[in-house]
């Protein structure tokens, strides 16, 4: 098959187009954090630090961050625990039902995330009868975090192979010694991703926590939702919006280097 | 150490444990039952899985066949199909149905638009140095803030905000937004897996097909595509179920214009009827069942 250069042409240039597109809103966020006007009217006049400020001070901003982190710790780890543990299952025997337990661990995530939410917040309020608080949301998180711990776990178990794991069983070592001395270390840098995928899925969720949040809990994500319509905090919002993109866009990042596999992201 | 190496050798008396001091009674057992090493790695995440998700997916169907006390505004525990009739009778519900749904497949089949050409510049035209440059460049903006994104759309869709100062005009705040925003930000979603898809399809092949005199067009059209599918339909399901499970951009862009997320938490919350917001929670699970199981025929669920 041959492109002509005339298509080659086109294609990179929709490409980069589609891809310049997609930077252009985020640019604009940052651009109207220093925005001087207070309805982020366009273009800005003048340059001004007094938003970052502001944000800087806000104790409601301060609070929302510390909650959204002990949300995202807590539930990235109980995800790296339950993740692992199904991924080494689901890879490494096979057994009845097996598919079904597979298809349970996506579900989370290929229901729409209003109907995870709703169930979620109909168990613990309508039918258990608990209070909802920072913990209803971690186990919510937790829940569809696993998801991305066994998909960075499954796949590196897949690629490893059991030789070694062999190896090390015929030369005389335990279950629980190979598995510390010989698969855990191979497994580290796909725990390393999935836990830094999983905090930022953590971090960034908007819709589960706000059915499981309940009034004593904010998290950031849910702050900026309460304070976007209100007109005095919208250029805090803009400002910790910024905060959030390069806070986000770190670990993911660094997450894809160690990974280095697009499935894995997924 | 799989499942099934202790039983393939029958010849192998030997237990591993004499060689050495390092395996413990506890750790002999473990090696030789199967059974009982599976089901401790499997009880913790199976029992949090089925307590947690199952439990409340079953709960939530139940409680949509309960009922709310009009006057105690408690919610009456006997049976009753009266939520679902209301969801069939009134007309409002059914409006909101089809809109959350076009919407999806709006978003959907843009995505998929965009994301075709673009999935096959970065697989097979671009040099492998710009292709790690635009995996990366995709995969970043994929997990910066969804509220981030939705917020920078409202602000440049705004009166006075970049897309009137540009002239291109703004199409306002409404149905248009919503689109506009969730196809932005679900657009990562449906790249990755066509990329994904497209990246396994050998070179080799389509030159073969070139050199067989095959026109371009003929080998996109009858080799590309249909190994794409399989991408292409996890991209799909992608988007069109996280487009139907929102209710936040179109609270934020959507102007007047409501979609089934928002009859859900507005019941769930203000309005305090759980079980009418269970009835509704229905229609997208039977939408998304329905479609996973059509595609269920076709194997491309063993791609997703």
């Amino acid at each position: 098959m041959t492109l002509s250069p005339l298509a080659r042409r086109v294609l990179a240039g929709l490409t980069f187009g589609v891809l310049a597109l997609i930077y252009l809103p985020l640019l604009i966020v940052v651009a109207n954090s220093v925005n001087p006007s207070q309805s982020m009217t366009w273009p800005p006049r003048g340059v001004t630090f007094e938003w970052w400020e502001r944000a800087a001070h806000s104790s409601g901003v301060r609070e929302a961050l510390v909650t959204s982190l002990q949300v995202a710790v807590v539930a990235t780890a109980l995800a790296l625990l339950l993740g692992t543990l199904l991924a080494l299952a689901l890879q490494r025997y096979s057994f009845f039902g097996k598919s079904s337990v597979n298809l349970l661990v996506i579900l989370p995530i290929a229901l729409p995330g209003v109907v995870t939410g709703i169930a979620l917040n109909n168990g613990f309020k309508g039918i258990l009868g608990v209070d909802l608080s920072i913990w209803t949301i971690v186990i919510a998180h937790a829940t569809f975090c696993i998801v991305t711990v066994f998909n960075n776990v499954q796949a590196r178990l897949r690629r490893l192979g059991t030789s070694l794991e062999e190896a090390s069983a015929d030369l005389g070592a335990g279950v629980l010694t190979t598995f510390r001395l010989v698969t855990l270390p191979q497994l580290r840098s796909a725990l390393l991703a999935g836990g830094m995928l999983a905090f930022a899925l953590s971090f960034d969720e908007i819709i589960v926590t706000t059915f499981t949040a309940g009034n004593g809990a904010t998290t950031l994500p849910i702050w900026i939702l309460n304070n976007m319509f209100r007109p005095n905090q919208a250029p805090v919002v803009n400002v910790v919006a910024v905060v959030l993109i390069v806070f986000s866009i770190l670990p993911v990042w660094l997450a894809q280097r160690l990974s280095s596999d697009v499935e894995a992201a997924r | 150490m799989s499942a099934t190496s202790t039983q393939t050798r029958p010849g192998r008396t030997t237990d591993p444990a004499p060689r050495g001091p390092v395996a413990r009674p506890g750790s002999r057992l473990l090696h030789r039952m199967v059974w009982l090493r599976l089901s401790l790695l499997l009880s913790a995440p199976l029992a949090w899985m089925l307590l947690v998700y199952v439990v409340a997916l079953a709960a939530l169907l139940i409680t949509s066949l309960w009922s709310v006390d009009s006057l105690s505004s408690e919610i009456d525990r006997s049976w009753t199909l009266d939520n679902f009739r209301t969801l069939l009778e009134n007309e409002v519900y059914r409006k909101v149905a089809l809109r959350t749904v076009g919407v999806a497949a709006a978003v959907t089949v843009i995505d998929v638009a965009i994301a075709l050409p673009i999935a096959f510049y970065m697989a097979k035209v671009a040099s492998p140095r710009v292709r790690r440059m635009l995996v990366v460049a995709v995969l970043t903006p994929l997990w910066a803030s969804y509220l981030v994104k939705v917020f920078a759309w409202r602000i440049v869709l705004s009166e006075g905000g970049l897309a009137e100062w540009t002239g291109i005009g703004s199409p306002g705040y409404g149905l248009t937004a919503v689109v506009i925003t969730q196809a932005y930000i679900w657009l990562p979603y449906v790249i990755l897996p066509i990329y994904a898809a497209l990246e396994r399809v050998p070179d080799s092949l389509l030159e073969a097909a070139g050199d067989l005199g095959a026109p371009t067009g003929m080998v996109l059209r009858s080799i590309v595509l249909p190994l794409l599918v399989p991408g292409i339909v996890a991209g799909a399901i992608f988007s069109f179920s996280l487009t139907m499970g929102d209710y936040i951009t179109v609270n934020i862009v959507g102007g007047a214009s409501q979609m089934l997320g928002n009859l859900i938490f507005i019941n769930a919350g203000a309005a305090n009827n759980l079980p009418l917001a269970a009835a509704i929670a229905m229609i997208p699970i039977v939408v998304m069942l329905v479609l996973l199981t059509a595609i269920r025929r076709t194997g491309a669920l063993e791609n997703l």
